[in-house]
């Protein structure tokens, strides 16, 4: 249904696309462009009148689809406690309120280092039989509300939770799969660096975090972040290809990037 | 008119711990000797002297930790028995008080019936309460001034024990008499030590002598605090009984006849109860910050808990913290009620002023709303279910993070955080499990690792497996670790038998990428952490 406009539209477009199409080589420009029309129609036929974003996290951009969370939209997050401090990190550091509905082991240093502020960040480590209640009541007062959903949670409930959210405005993250979301994430290799066979520890790491979705129209985003860098920072690996592009970063000059990190690290 | 209750503070915490206070006693606070009993110090046991020497010089001594709020509460009742009978009381301090001698020595028809009055009072309210022990020797003294009657009242020559006559225990100094009545008194009655001291090496060893001085040449060398000083050593105090007045009770409280035994029933017979009392203050243009529940069983026993609130209670917050006290106290474990409820009361403890939190024209913030909805969600989970976290000191990372219930004040962390030399190195995991679980480390053939009392590590951390151990499991199962750094050892508090924590620690990144927080004890694995 979204992809026959797309097709009229991309033809109808003058220049480049028509352009790219043409040339003998360019079919995967062609894609590309198609891909970028989709999004725009997608964007255009919007179920909701207009969606506003929330302050995220730069380097987590290429991940979301339009750039950012959005309020009323609902994310996951797959066996990864850093991406959700990071996802967290930015509307927290914007004067929303977190909660954490759920997740017991949840690292209250690391996300305070990561950006989350704790004065604004509520926990509730075992709602028990009552997640559902507690995850309603949350979700009416807290903007960003991250939670690990019980292991049967039947369609009905989740598409009442999925209304409750979208009339709140609020922006629920989930900790495990999750039908309703826009993207889901996952860190699919991971590189800690500063730790050796038996000296050095933790410093560094970097990950290879993928996103799809129904935000990406199925498609599926690569992004290679530091999570974190020596500096507890999350940002972009050589941020000038991974912005953007699906599947776009290098593995050109990683190991500069580890040298110019740390240096020392690399030694083991 | 001054009453004073000697040894006043060893007796409220002698009955507060049910001991009695005719034995050897010392109240201490901050290492030193705030009060002490009779009989501690018959055996040499002075005000002002560090535990230790007061132990040493009565082995028997008993040192009990000096809580104001508890000498002031058990105080209480003699000043609400002696403001019923005479107006004006001023409280001095736990154990003493003044009140304005004139009105009531004209109503009793003498300052020495007035004095009679007092004492009959109190002989009665202890008495009637029979808290056992001897009863408190009080002594009256009425002068001109405060400062004559407290002397009066601290001079020797008081009757050890209230058992002989009545008469010597009420002195008085006749009209105009306070200046001759306190010139033979020594120089240190005067309340300053350092002054006191100088006034001795300067040769005036009585109040006597120091009156005898001109008060311009007092003012010239000694400023305001000798003037002060001065004009109280000769007799003329102007210092005037400033009456309290009179706190309005505000508790509220019920018996239930017969013994309530569940939650459901007490919340709902309290309902009503607790919209009184915040009615109650609303009316009075308060509003309460932090009350106390009391819990009085059928047994005898009392459970008291504070409960504090981030904006004010209302009567439904009231209500709540009721019955999460009840289930916090019927469930298993330690200070469980033993038997159903016959009575509970509510003290508010803080007040403030209903204008400081009143809600906006346009409504209120929405940081009142995020409060509304997470008191919904502590009605529905209980008191600990909804927490904030806070950073805290140590080197353990659970230990770190200090969480807090809802509405509980939280401790505001030091702007420089203290150095945790041994802390495990940032960054940070971000998830700690609650409890450790236990995982399998096994050297590069399958044998199991340990360290040694020299902390030199048996082998090479090389296959691991995120669950625990089973005997006679393949060594197929394990998977190879990338990377591993340790042992870190911890030995914390060693001098303490119960808390005491000796292990060691690695990281180990598994061959997904997943870095670990390991802690080997006893040739046991544990996670402790995940950086995940």
């Amino acid at each position: 249904m979204v992809s026959e406009p797309a097709v009229l539209l991309a033809e109808a477009t003058p220049g480049p696309a028509r352009v790219a199409a043409s040339a003998a080589t360019g079919t995967a420009a062609a894609s590309g462009t198609v891909r970028e029309l989709q999004e725009r129609i997608k964007q255009m036929q919007s179920t909701r009148l207009s969606t506003r974003s929330l302050q995220t996290v730069p380097a987590l951009a290429p991940l979301l689809p339009g750039g950012a969370l959005q309020a009323g939209a609902s994310y996951s997050v797959e066996g990864s406690h850093a991406l959700l401090m990071a996802l967290m990190a930015g509307p927290s550091a914007a004067g929303a309120w977190c909660a954490v509905v759920g997740i017991p082991d949840f690292g209250a240093e690391a996300a305070a280092r990561a950006g989350v502020e704790l004065d604004r960040l509520v926990l509730v480590p075992h709602p028990g039989d009552q997640w559902l209640a507690v995850a309603s009541a949350v979700i009416d007062v807290v903007t960003v509300v991250v939670t690990a959903t019980p292991p049967r949670l039947s369609g009905a409930v989740a598409a009442r939770l999925a209304a409750r959210i979208r009339q709140r405005e609020a922006t629920l993250i989930v900790l495990g799969s999750w039908a309703a979301s826009e993207a889901t994430l996952r860190i699919t290799e991971s590189t800690w660096g500063g730790i050796g066979q038996g000296h050095g520890h933790l410093a560094s790491r970097q990950v290879l975090v993928s996103s799809a979705g129904k935000g990406f129209s199925g498609q599926k985003r690569q992004t290679r972040l530091w999570l974190p860098d020596a500096r507890e920072q999350v940002r972009l690996v050589n941020p000038g290809f991974g912005a953007g592009a699906e599947g776009g970063w290098a593995q050109t000059d990683l190991a500069d990037e580890w040298a110019a990190f740390a240096p020392e690290k690399l030694a083991g | 008119m001054v009453v004073w209750v000697p040894d006043w503070p060893v007796r409220a915490h002698a009955l507060a711990a049910e001991i009695s206070p005719d034995s050897p006693l010392a109240v201490v606070d901050r290492g030193l000797v705030f009060a002490c009993s009779a009989a501690a110090r018959a055996e040499g046991v002075r005000r002002g002297q560090r535990i230790r020497e007061a132990q040493a010089k009565c082995p028997g001594l008993l040192a009990l930790d000096y809580d104001d709020a508890l000498d002031h509460r058990s105080f209480e009742p003699i000043v609400s028995a002696l403001e019923a009978l005479m107006p004006g009381v001023q409280v001095l301090r736990p154990g003493m008080c003044a009140l304005r001698a004139r009105g009531p020595s004209r109503y009793y028809g003498g300052e020495r019936q007035a004095a009679q009055m007092v004492l009959n009072t109190l002989a009665s309210l202890y008495a009637l309460t029979a808290e056992g022990g001897s009863t408190p020797a009080a002594r009256i003294a009425i002068a001109d001034g405060r400062f004559a009657a407290e002397q009066a009242t601290r001079m020797p020559g008081w009757p050890a024990t209230p058992a002989q006559t009545h008469a010597p225990i009420i002195r008085i100094v006749p009209p105009g008499g306070s200046p001759a009545f306190l010139a033979p008194q020594p120089i240190e009655a005067i309340g300053d030590p350092a002054l006191a001291t100088l006034l001795r090496r300067l040769g005036l060893p009585t109040l006597g002598d120091f009156a005898a001085l001109d008060f311009r040449d007092v003012r010239a060398r000694f400023a305001e605090a000798g003037v002060h000083a001065h004009t109280l050593s000769s007799g003329s105090d102007v210092r005037r009984v400033v009456p309290r007045l009179p706190p309005q009770l505000r508790d509220v409280e019920m018996s239930f006849e017969p013994p309530l035994e569940l939650v459901d029933q007490i919340t709902f017979a309290f309902r009503t109860a607790s919209e009184r009392f915040v009615a109650e203050l609303t009316h009075a243009l308060l509003v309460c910050t932090s009350i106390l529940v009391e819990l009085h069983t059928e047994n005898g026993a009392i459970h008291e808990r504070s409960w504090g609130h981030p904006r004010w209670f209302s009567a439904a917050d009231v209500v709540d913290r009721i019955r999460w006290q009840v289930q916090g106290r019927t469930g298993a474990g330690n200070g469980a009620l033993g038997s159903a409820i016959t009575k509970v009361r509510v003290v508010p403890q803080e007040f403030d002023s209903i204008g400081n939190y009143e809600a906006g024209l346009w409504g209120s913030t929405p940081d009142d709303r995020v409060h509304h909805g997470l008191s919904r969600v502590q009605s529905l989970l209980g008191h600990e279910g909804v927490m904030t976290a806070s950073i805290g000191g140590g080197r353990g990372l659970a230990e770190r993070q200090v969480l807090v219930a809802w509405g509980d004040p939280v401790e505001p962390a030091p702007k420089v955080p203290p150095p945790w030399p041994g802390a495990v190195p940032l960054p940070a995991p971000s998830t700690v499990f609650e409890r450790p679980q236990a995982v399998t480390v096994r050297g590069a053939k399958g044998e199991p690792l340990e360290v040694s009392q020299r902390g030199v590590l048996s082998g090479i951390p090389s296959l691991f497996l995120p669950v625990a151990d089973e005997p006679g499991a393949p060594v197929e199962r394990l998977r190879p670790l990338q990377g591993w750094a340790g042992p870190w050892p911890v030995q914390e508090r060693w001098w303490d038998a119960e808390k005491a924590r000796a292990f060691h620690r690695f990281q180990v990144v598994d061959a997904s990428g997943t870095a670990w927080l390991l802690a080997l004890h006893d040739r046991r694995w544990w996670a402790e952490a995940r950086y995940d």
